[in-house]
């Protein structure tokens, strides 16, 4: 799980266009509060279906999926639950 | 004659307000084309519908202000409507035969708004490296 919380903080990184290094942010920070555009969680999103092989249905394309490491890191649990 | 001309003065506005919601939103043009680099096609078919992708098309050089316009479109549907939970196309600016801009709903964007769009006004700018979209939704009463 703490892996998983690392390679979302990556593609944060890399993607997420925030104020600050998702090393600084704790697991329940918001992310839109520390500048996440919506365009930049669709690049998000995008690049964590690449990363852990997965999509992301329709219904999952709501705010509080990508709003905190925890919400992201509890997404890829489920769509990747079973494997 | 007089009361009654009072109410009318103050009551249709309560009534005109609530049934008025506004959204808007900003992106910047660059950071679209971008998305459109790194993700291609991807990109392209989660965010943006085939008539939308061939009408950016149409025009090389205002591939992105066009794209970027759609996108800050969408999302200030999302916002008018407090919509989550919907796929990006199913949100989709169309062109009238007059040059004008609409919005058209599908899907789950459509079943949640209980309407197809048409309630629906956008208005679309881009200059410079910035994009720009406001949308004024109506409810009948």
């Amino acid at each position: 799980m703490s892996d998983n919380h690392e390679r979302i903080r990556a593609i944060l990184r890399e993607h997420g266009r925030l104020s600050q290094d998702p090393s600084a942010l704790g697991d329940n920070a918001d992310l839109y509060q520390a500048g996440m555009t919506s365009h930049a969680s669709v690049n998000v999103m995008l690049a964590l279906e690449g990363e852990f092989d997965v999509e992301f249905p329709d219904h999952m394309l709501k705010r509080n999926v990508f709003e905190s490491v925890n919400a992201i890191g509890s997404a890829i649990e489920e769509l990747t639950a079973g494997r | 004659m007089a009361d009654g001309g009072q109410d009318a003065r103050r009551a249709p506005v309560t009534a005109r307000m609530s049934n008025v919601s506004v959204g808007i939103d900003l992106v910047q043009i660059s950071a679209i084309a971008e998305s459109v680099d790194r993700f291609g096609e991807r990109f392209l078919a989660r965010v943006f519908t085939p008539r939308e992708i061939a009408y950016a098309k149409a025009s090389p050089a205002q591939f992105a202000s066009r794209l970027s316009a759609r996108f800050a479109a969408k999302e200030a549907v999302r916002k008018a409507l407090r919509l989550d939970g919907v796929a990006w196309r199913d949100i989709e600016v169309v062109r009238h035969d007059d040059g004008a801009c609409g919005i058209a709903l599908h899907g789950t964007a459509r079943d949640l708004a209980h309407s197809d769009g048409g309630g629906l006004a956008v208005s679309l700018s881009h200059e410079n490296d910035q994009a720009a979209a406001v949308v004024i939704a109506t409810r009948d009463a």
